[in-house]
């Protein structure tokens, strides 16, 4: 008779440490791939799990075997009209008479594709990257506590005593100790009413029985409904929090020269950032600022997705930014970033002024500041102004972006992990 | 009689009673079998057994997980089926079974593997003389082991390089002719230590560097090297098992390296009769289950639906393209098996003038003996050479062309006519034939007083050259043996040339010790 056994609950992902180990071993190729994979994809799509490729020839397994030429003798099926002695062209390598190649060789021209989950995929996406000195607040600030549940204790306040669970293990003292009692209380009981309904509850017999049925209830009720031993307290304890108070502003330019090519690349941009942002790190404030002529703090939708524009003054944003600052985020408790998208566009006259806010205000106040200028065939003149802020600020970096390539390589660039 | 099933849904009761039926039909028709276990999986699972080539336990490799995302993508994304089950060569005999088969299906996998393959596994000569089904899960148990202990006492990475270097050669790992000893954990375990200690006091022996001064005092006048001249030449024949000979010979392996390399060898050489019996296997599976599950349809055992099911999977695994379609990759092993089986019951049941002829041995014989016979008896080369008959290479309209890279053409110099039948017959058994279709490899040389260079001779035939990947291949020879590697190529005219030379790459990365 066979065995027939069902394995189906048995562990899966036999081969994970064999996934795990290709990953590791392929990680420089599989990053890459990631980066050119992200590269490719509408905004909608760019967060996601991925289909990542690498060129066969960097992970094939090599093999003796036979190369193309020499003189081979092969059978096919599926003669229609050949007779012995006809000749015809050489086919393309792979293709009909020549199919035997591929098999031999086991793996054809083609990139080996494969999926990655979405964490992983985000994992390689960001790795090495991190907010650069956001380490530095962080020490000099107060760790912030909390309060998490941890599980009962015996001991506690009043105002902590856990009710259900007291009268918990109250009843299972009081039905342990009872125990002996009742049953033989109900036993006496019975024999009481027996001999009553017989002899009446005079005869000796009854006022016996009588007598230790009142003195088995007392030794009953004599149980403490309470005792100290019953009593249970929901525990708390403290918890630090390590927290990083951070807060990224994000600066996008949506003035009329932005056109819808420039948009995407800012879009991709700040999607990428806001992606790096939310994987890496729990706790981070974002405030998103677009702006034309006015500047306007927004949420994600409208960040994102709005369609208002208008002409452009650079400054209007950055005033916005230095008001919010001044408002919310005390520069001695969080760490700022700052990062701007613009054509560099400006309205004349306005770049210096934005200069001059940056100087004076807003690189005192911050971390890090990443100015990206996408898709303008000459370093417009916000470029030229932000030159000089580049000069005396180690903290401010810039970039110029002129397709969607560039985006991960620019993003990566200017936060990348730098060696403790 | 009623239908054992009448709906899809399998359930683990009716695959009882199916499998009851089927052992009963198998037996009359005196299939022998190991016992079976049936083990039902999740299709993830079988992704899973995919990657490891069916084997229950493995040792972990990168190229496993390689294996499983490119399986399971092909999956997912629907441009690849799984294959119904996986059979593992194991006594007792274990078939996988997928969870998301139909009931008719679970039958047709029960009949294929584990009644076909399974009695081809016991009854074939190759897996017979070659492999211990009783020993190897408890073999693997040991590799995996030892691999895994290896890794945790010289790093993953030394241990993941080594392997690489054996998957490398593992076609060249198997001994063609000699009956390897018995695989079991026990044994090994037992052995190992002895093996370690020995083999390391061989390898020092061979290697000894201080010249036999008494042996050769005599001699210096003459100005020979004494090294150079009486030493027999080493080794002293050529070896065609690579990976024995590095585990026995390679100066610089660690007696712990010897021990995987050995596990390769063993693995290699366990799945060798896989290799040289495909067509035989999966035409004897194919025959079987057809004819099985044709039984209970005779016997109304099931019903119009499961046979239309059947026969519609059933020609999927026998469809042959043409060598002109754009799906064509070759010769499918289950249509050439299936149809070559089919045809010897024919020609014992139905004979013509023509298998008079070829087969008279065959011709009217009775049938059941005879696909037993053959079954036992040969692998796949032998038993095209024996069985393939006309009729057969008519039905699947077979020809032959010769791609000669002197001439600019193609030319077509044999079809399915009486001047081809013989030609065709002889050709496609070649194909079949191992040592043909693998370049013939074998250690050449050691030079064992100078620089201890390896030299590999590579004899071509048919001016056919290696696929440039060799280079590759021979810096995972020289990482084995640690120095320095040479090809040396043969040509039909009997001209030889040294062709290459692999230096050990001094780089960490590719350097065995660390």
């Amino acid at each position: 008779m066979s065995a027939i056994i069902d394995r189906r609950q048995n562990g899966k992902n036999k081969s994970a440490i064999n996934q795990q180990r290709f990953i590791k071993r392929y990680r420089d190729q599989i990053r890459r791939a990631v980066a050119k994979a992200v590269g490719g994809r509408k905004i909608t799509d760019i967060d996601g799990s991925g289909q990542v490729s690498i060129p066969v020839k960097d992970i094939s397994e090599p093999l003796f075997h036979h190369g193309p030429g020499g003189r081979r003798e092969m059978v096919h099926p599926g003669n229609r009209e050949f007779v012995v002695g006809d000749n015809f062209e050489r086919p393309p390598s792979g293709a009909g008479g020549g199919g035997s190649r591929a098999s031999d060789s086991g793996e054809g021209e083609d990139d080996f594709v494969f999926n990655l989950s979405r964490e992983e995929f985000l994992k390689f996406f960001f790795e090495d990257m991190a907010l650069p000195d956001l380490a530095k607040r962080r020490l000099a600030q107060i760790p912030e506590f909390r309060k998490v549940r941890a599980g009962y204790s015996i001991d506690g306040t009043p105002s902590n005593l856990n009710v259900i669970r007291t009268m918990r293990s109250s009843l299972g003292r009081r039905i342990a100790l009872t125990a002996p009692y009742r049953k033989q209380l109900r036993e006496l009981e019975a024999e009481y009413a027996d001999i009553v309904s017989r002899e009446g509850d005079t005869s000796p017999r009854a006022l016996a029985l009588a007598h230790e049925i009142t003195h088995l209830r007392t030794r009953v009720e004599a149980i403490p409904y309470i005792e100290k031993l019953d009593l249970r307290y929901s525990n708390r304890i403290m918890q630090p929090r390590p927290q990083a108070q951070a807060v990224m502003f994000c600066l996008m330019d949506v003035s009329g020269s932005m056109d819808q090519s420039r948009k995407d690349l800012a879009k991709r941009f700040f999607m990428l950032l806001y992606l790096f942002l939310r994987h890496n790190y729990e706790r981070i404030d974002l405030v998103l600022i677009r702006h034309h002529t006015t500047a306007k703090e927004v949420n994600e939708d409208d960040f994102f997705y709005a369609r208002e524009s208008g002409g452009t003054v650079v400054s209007s944003a950055l005033k916005l930014m230095n008001d919010i600052i001044a408002d919310r985020y005390s520069p001695s408790d969080w760490n700022i970033y700052g990062a701007q998208v613009s054509d560099g566009d400006n309205w004349d006259g306005d770049s210096p002024i934005c200069r001059d806010i940056l100087m004076q205000s807003i690189m005192p106040a911050v971390q890090y500041f990443a100015y990206v200028e996408v898709a303008s065939a000459e370093p417009q003149n916000l470029w030229n102004e932000y030159l000089s802020v580049k000069q005396q600020h180690p903290n401010f970096a810039m970039q110029r972006i002129m397709e969607a390539a560039e985006i991960y390589p620019v993003l990566h660039d200017l936060f990348k992990k730098k060696a403790a | 009689m009623a239908y054992i099933s009448t709906g899809s849904e399998w359930t683990f009761e009716l695959i009882q009673r199916y499998e009851h039926e089927i052992a009963r039909i198998a037996s009359d028709f005196k299939l022998d079998t190991y016992p079976n276990q049936i083990e039902i999986i999740t299709a993830e699972q079988m992704l899973d057994a995919y990657a490891t080539v069916g084997l229950p336990i493995g040792y972990h490799h990168w190229s496993y997980g390689k294996h499983f995302l490119s399986s399971e993508r092909g999956y997912k994304r629907g441009q690849m089926g799984l294959a119904y089950e996986i059979v593992i060569n194991s006594n007792p005999c274990i078939a996988y079974l997928m969870e998301e088969n139909s009931m008719t299906m679970q039958a047709l996998t029960i009949a294929h593997a584990s009644y076909g393959h399974n009695s081809f596994f016991k009854g074939n000569y190759l897996f017979r003389t070659w492999t211990s089904a009783d020993a190897i899960v408890d073999y693997l148990l040991f590799a995996r082991n030892y691999i895994t202990e290896c890794e945790q006492r010289y790093g993953e990475q030394s241990v993941e390089l080594l392997l690489d270097s054996c998957h490398a050669l593992m076609n060249y790992g198997v001994d063609r002719y000699k009956r390897p000893k018995r695989l079991s954990l026990a044994q090994e375990q037992a052995r190992q230590k002895e093996r370690e200690n020995y083999l390391q006091m061989q390898i020092n022996d061979l290697w000894r560097t201080l010249p036999n001064h008494a042996l050769h005092d005599d001699d210096e006048d003459d100005g020979l090297d004494p090294t150079e001249s009486d030493e027999p030449p080493f080794p002293g024949e050529p070896q065609e098992n690579l990976l024995y000979f590095f585990e026995k010979n390679a100066p610089k392996l660690a007696p712990w390296q010897r021990e995987i390399v050995r596990i390769v060898r063993k693995l290699a050489q366990y799945f060798y009769p896989q290799r040289q019996t495909k067509v035989m296997n999966e035409g004897w599976a194919t025959f079987w289950h057809y004819t099985i599950l044709q039984q209970l349809y005779k016997e109304k055992l099931v019903n119009d639906a499961f046979m239309m099911e059947f026969l519609h999977a059933h020609t999927n695994v026998v469809y042959q393209p043409s060598f002109d379609s754009p799906y064509y990759s070759g010769l499918n092993p289950y249509a050439l098996g299936f149809a070559m089986f089919q045809d010897i019951r024919r020609m014992c049941e139905a004979p013509t003038e023509e298998d008079r002829l070829w087969a008279p041995d065959i011709a009217g014989s009775d049938w059941v003996k005879t696909l037993d016979f053959a079954m036992r008896n040969f692998k796949d080369e032998s038993f095209i050479q024996q069985f393939l008959s006309p009729k057969v290479i008519r039905d699947l309209k077979l020809f032959s062309v010769l791609d000669d890279d002197r001439d600019s053409r193609l030319r077509v110099t044999a079809i399915h006519n009486d001047s081809g039948y013989r030609e065709i017959r002889e050709m496609l058994a070649q194909q079949y034939n191992l040592s043909q279709l693998e370049p013939n490899i074998q250690v050449a040389h050691v030079d064992l007083h100078g620089d201890r260079s390896l030299t590999l001779r590579h004899v071509q035939s048919e001016r056919k050259p290696l696929d440039d990947s060799f280079e590759e291949v021979l810096k995972h020879v020289a990482r084995l043996w640690g120095f320095t590697v040479r090809l040396e190529t043969v040509f039909e005219d009997g001209r030889s040339e040294m062709t290459h030379e692999t230096k050990v790459e001094k780089r960490r990365r590719y350097a065995l010790s660390a």
